[in-house]
């Protein structure tokens, strides 16, 4: 294919993957920031998303599209009170710990996935996706006549993967919605700058700290809903949306939900813009290496605040 | 005078004493219908329970179990019972050459058999080699001839990818096209296809017009397939892994109604049901499969009794769950091998550890497999030098959502020179 | 003073004698655990110590595997001078992520560490015509030999994992007792407080760096060594989980906790997979029994109420 269009393809696979990844590392970032603990199995609600997807519609049966929007729904908020349950169980009495807090969600992490090996099974399982047509994409080209729209052989997508880019957006601008605008949003926002001022003032951090766990493993469960039309639901599948989803957060820097969404874009499309030029291994070597060098140079990230 | 807080010198004992039970109690093995009651013959079943292997390691055991069960209906192996020893390696290195420790000093077992993974056979057989014994493993690696290995380690239930690649290259040349674009997983298992299937097709005067080498984690394929040349006739495809039903659909979504001819490995679909939606893409295109999935016009009895043994219905799948679909092109290798094992050990006349060697060279000295219910795959032929068995492959096109065998290659389209004679090492 | 040393002299002598008393599973099992116990105490020095918390460790530990592994392949030595090499390897390791690394703290030296990991895992893989990539390879049991003694006879194996140990045990107890040992647990408490009075963190971290990473290769190496396989597996993130675990399970910033750790982790896998097939959530549970009832580790606990003496 020639070198525009196959750029454009690679930018437009890229935007999927970044939406995907947005959801995801928001999730974390959320995490992170209001409660300043690192959730190692953050990737197993992400799997959990896609795995009970996959139960829904499979029990549901019939119409693919009512299987997906009720699978929408459900698993997020199934995962999400998961996780409330397992940060009020575990992670309160560890008192958020750091260190504590990696050893219970590295054990969180094992308990999931094997309930999920010994429930759903080793194999991959496909979802349907409610609608998915292919689409032509046409590109430009300058000939005798003058500019020329034309159909390059292989440049397309489907019309799934334009949604999901669509209900990523949406996402966002709902969560910053909410984050700016509602009260919950500023408990949140109080919780996050200073939760010993913020218990001061009457919140209760500890219920705080449960919704937005919360909330964090069901945006990664509603990245992964999405993204399971696409993929398939496998049990080991919560391994790279976690590693990618940390460099995001670090990244995008500390607290800034803005600089995640940032972020995960310029990460989600940089895979695969650099894999135009560069066999997949090289490339894969390359991004994480100027990922490492990123923050070498920029400890706190893009939008972090400036350590002392 | 003892603090309060120190355990007493008896509770320490008793702890240890516990512990030390703890460890000796047998573990949960499975005994397939003991024949006599003399002691059994203990078979080390290094199985991926757990891990990126855990798909084919339960059928696998599924196929194990039969296998056995239909030793031990039989009278079992020289009048005793066969009992296979399961553990899990998480399809790992480290944990597999572990197991296998655990074979020899703690189960005792005579042998150990069964594994998968290129590189947990490789991270185990210098234990194998070392604990002195013998291992048959069911990888399709080509690590086994290829000289990298030892005279413990063997491979007589599955042929491997050289053969496979090599014996392909015909077919796809005088049919599908001589213009071909490899697509595969960027680790050895890819690698070794790129590298045997080149030397095989540029044998036949074709020419391999590209080379994609695909991260073996990567989950969104469409950003690859752009660098597919426009003169491609053929592409060969080997992707393995949780996501190649997202591979397989996008590249349909990539083609569209214009796709070249497409010839893949059955590895890519083993598990998975022709009729998931996405998959129609595949229709009239054409596999590679190790044994027919779907029960052939010309069955013979032996896979009828095979499929039967097994719990696998005519479409490949569980007879408890038609959505069910087996690893049907590798697991015969499990059926075979146990099989082998039971020759090789009548022949020895195995009566116990002190044997192993016996058994080694009595396995050595097998040719002719002919088919049967016990080699239910085809006719084989096994070189005791190189410890790699050679056999049919099969070449099906879809049909109706079905796979129907088109060709079946000789063993001679198979062959290769040998590259090891592991009768002249010593043990 | 001589308590500390005693304890620990103790325990180099309880591994030798049971050398001659183990049954030959755990016999071989102990060996492994030694090896892995110090990659584990390697670790120990950056985390427990000097508070650094490193997610990418498996680096070093391949770099010393491999290290070894190519110089016995490509280049033809013995593995005694090999294993030289591979020490070499993961100390020229240490010492450019160290000084790179260590431009950042916290969240983002464990993100960099963790990427520099990854590459190190993609350039094994990249190289694959020499590495042989994932699936890895042997080294022959003939060429594991050092001064006539077989490598793979299990009492020579075991001797060999044991002094390995017993070299960092005892180094390990020397450094933390030692002025530059005060001075990393100086910083893990509180770096700025540190550089007030006047030491120069930044060469004591790199110092941590450097030690933590060369001590982390000598385990790869020797593991490479004694059970003949050198893989890529080992350059992979759980590798890099692993001695976090033990060293968090066993007493962080404590000399023996790393070994304990190992040796329960190990133990707890092995025990729980001969009575159910779902050891993983056996394991998993513990870990989170242990780190709300054991907060500081087995030995961190041992310390904080009996042992307040341990180092």
């Amino acid at each position: 294919m020639e070198f525009g269009p196959h750029l454009m393809l690679a930018m437009l696979e890229g935007l999927v993957q970044a939406s995907v990844l947005t959801l995801t590392a928001l999730g974390l970032s959320l995490v992170f920031g209001v409660m300043r603990v690192v959730n190692v199995a953050h990737g197993e609600f992400f799997m959990l998303g896609a795995v009970l997807a996959w139960w829904v519609t499979t029990m549901l049966g019939g119409n693919p599209a009512i299987g997906f929007v009720v699978a929408l729904v459900v698993a997020p908020l199934l995962v999400g009170l998961m996780a409330a349950a397992a940060d009020w169980l575990v992670l309160r009495r560890v008192e958020y710990d750091p260190e504590r807090t990696i050893v219970a969600t590295i054990g969180l992490l094992y308990i999931i996935q094997q309930v999920t090996l010994m429930t759903y099974g080793p194999d991959a399982h496909p979802v349907t996706p409610p609608f998915n047509t292919r689409l032509a994409l046409p590109w430009y080209e300058f000939t005798d006549q003058g500019f020329q729209i034309y159909w390059p052989w292989g440049l397309s997508i489907t019309s799934y993967k334009l949604f999901v880019i669509a209900a990523a957006i949406v996402t966002c601008l709902g969560l910053w919605l909410l984050m700016a605008r509602s009260k919950i949003g500023l408990i949140l926002r109080a919780t996050q700058l200073d939760s010993e001022t913020a218990q001061a003032f009457g919140i209760p951090v500890e219920r705080v700290f449960a919704l937005v766990f919360g909330m964090g493993a069901a945006l990664a469960a509603l990245g992964a809903v999405l993204v399971v039309p696409i993929q398939q639901a496998h049990y080991l599948m919560g391994g790279d949306p976690l590693l990618l989803s940390f460099i995001v957060v670090i990244i995008g820097g500390l607290g800034s939900l803005r600089g995640t969404v940032v972020a995960a874009v310029l990460i989600g499309m940089s895979d695969g813009i650099i894999s135009v030029f560069f066999t997949p291994t090289l490339a894969k070597m390359l991004a994480t290496l100027l990922v490492a060098m990123v923050l070498v140079y920029r400890p706190q990230g893009l939008f972090g605040a400036k350590p002392a | 005078m003892a603090k309060k807080t120190f355990p007493t010198r008896r509770k320490i004992l008793t702890g240890m004493a516990a512990a030390g039970a703890a460890s000796a109690l047998p573990d949960v093995t499975r005994f397939a219908q003991a024949g006599s009651h003399s002691a059994p013959i203990k078979i080390g079943f290094q199985v991926h329970r757990t891990g990126i292997g855990a798909a084919y390691g339960r059928w696998y055991e599924r196929t194990t179990m039969a296998a056995t069960k239909v030793i031990n209906d039989a009278g079992g192996i020289n009048g005793r019972p066969v009992e296979i020893v399961a553990e899990d390696d998480g399809t790992d290195p480290k944990r597999g050459a572990e197991v296998l420790e655990k074979f020899a000093n703690q189960h005792g077992c005579d042998i150990a058999y069964g594994t998968l993974f290129s590189h947990v056979v490789i991270g185990s057989a210098p234990r194998a080699a070392e604990l002195k014994m013998p291992y048959f493993v069911v990888s399709e690696g080509h690590h086994v001839a290829s000289g990298m290995l030892n005279r413990y380690t063997l491979q007589p239930g599955i042929t491997d990818v050289k053969s496979q690649v090599q014996a392909m290259a015909p077919f796809v040349a005088s049919n599908l096209g001589k213009k071909v674009t490899m697509i595969f997983p960027d680790f050895a298992f890819g690698h070794n296809h790129r590298d045997f299937f080149s030397a095989a097709i540029e044998a036949q005067g074709g020419e391999v017009v590209a080379k994609l080498a695909i991260p073996p984690t990567e989950t969104s394929f469409t950003k690859y397939f752009p660098q597919i040349p426009r003169e491609t006739e053929v592409i060969y495809h080997v992707m393995v892994g949780p996501s190649v039903l997202t591979f397989v659909k996008e590249m349909g979504e990539f083609f569209g109604p214009s796709a070249p001819q497409i010839f893949g490995f059955i590895d890519s679909l083993e598990a998975v049901d022709f009729a998931t939606p996405g998959l129609e893409f595949l229709e009239g295109t054409h596999f590679w499969e190790g044994m027919p999935r779907y029960a052939q016009a010309d069955q013979t009895d032996y896979d009828k009794f095979y499929r039967a043994q097994v719990g696998v219905d005519e479409n490949g799948a569980s007879v408890d769950d038609p959505k069910d679909i087996s690893t049907y092109a590798h697991m015969f290798a499990c059926w075979e091998t146990l099989f082998t094992i039971k020759d090789g050990m009548e022949a020895a006349g195995y009566t116990g550890p002190q044997d192993r060697t016996k058994l080694i060279e009595a396995v050595e000295a097998i040719t002719d497999m002919p088919e049967s219910n016990e080699h239910p795959q085809g006719a084989k032929l096994f070189n005791g030098k190189t410890h790699q068995v050679f056999g049919p492959q099969y070449i099906s096109k879809v049909e109706g959502g079905k796979l129907v065998v088109q060709h079946t290659t000789s063993l001679e389209d198979g062959f290769y020179p040998d590259e090891v004679d592991y009768t002249t090492q010593s043990f | 003073m001589t308590r500390a040393l005693t304890l620990h002299l103790g325990l180099i002598a309880l591994l030798f004698a049971l050398q001659f008393a183990l049954p030959a599973y755990h016999h071989g099992n102990l060996a492994r655990i030694m090896v892995m116990a110090t990659f584990a105490m390697g670790y120990n020095i950056m985390f427990g110590y000097t508070g650094l918390l490193s997610l990418g460790h498996a680096m070093f530990f391949a770099a010393g595997m491999y290290g070894m592994g190519l110089a016995v392949t490509q280049l033809g030595m013995p593995v005694g001078p090999a294993f030289l090499m591979g020490i070499a390897a993961a100390f020229a390791l240490s010492l450019i992520v160290g000084l790179l690394a260590l431009r950042t703290i916290g969240v983002a030296f464990m993100i960099v560490t963790l990427m520099f990991s990854q590459t190190i895992f993609l350039t094994i893989l990249y190289f694959g015509a020499i590495t042989r990539g994932d699936e890895g390879f042997g080294i022959k049991q003939a060429t594991r030999q050092i001064m006539g003694l077989d490598l793979s006879d299990p009492t020579i194996r075991y001797f060999a994992a044991w002094l390995l140990f017993s070299l960092t045990l005892l180094a390990t107890l020397w450094l933390v007792r030692s002025p530059l040992g005060r001075v990393l647990i100086a910083i893990r408490e509180n770096e700025e407080r540190a550089k007030m009075l006047g030491y120069d963190t930044w060469r004591a971290k790199l110092a941590a760096v450097l030690m933590s990473g060369t001590v982390s290769g000598a385990a790869g190496a020797a593991y490479g060594v004694l059970f003949g396989y050198v893989g890529a597996s080992f350059a992979q993130v759980p590798y890099s989980i692993f001695p976090l675990l033990w060293v968090l399970l066993g007493g962080a910033g404590t000399v023996i906790g790393p070994f304990i750790g190992a040796l329960f982790m190990f133990y707890l896998i092995d025990l729980s997979s001969g009575v159910t097939d779902a050891y993983m959530l056996v394991v998993g549970v513990a870990l989170v029994l242990l780190t709300l009832f054991a907060p500081k580790g087995m030995m961190g606990m041992v310390r904080e109420r009996w042992l307040k003496w341990l180092p």
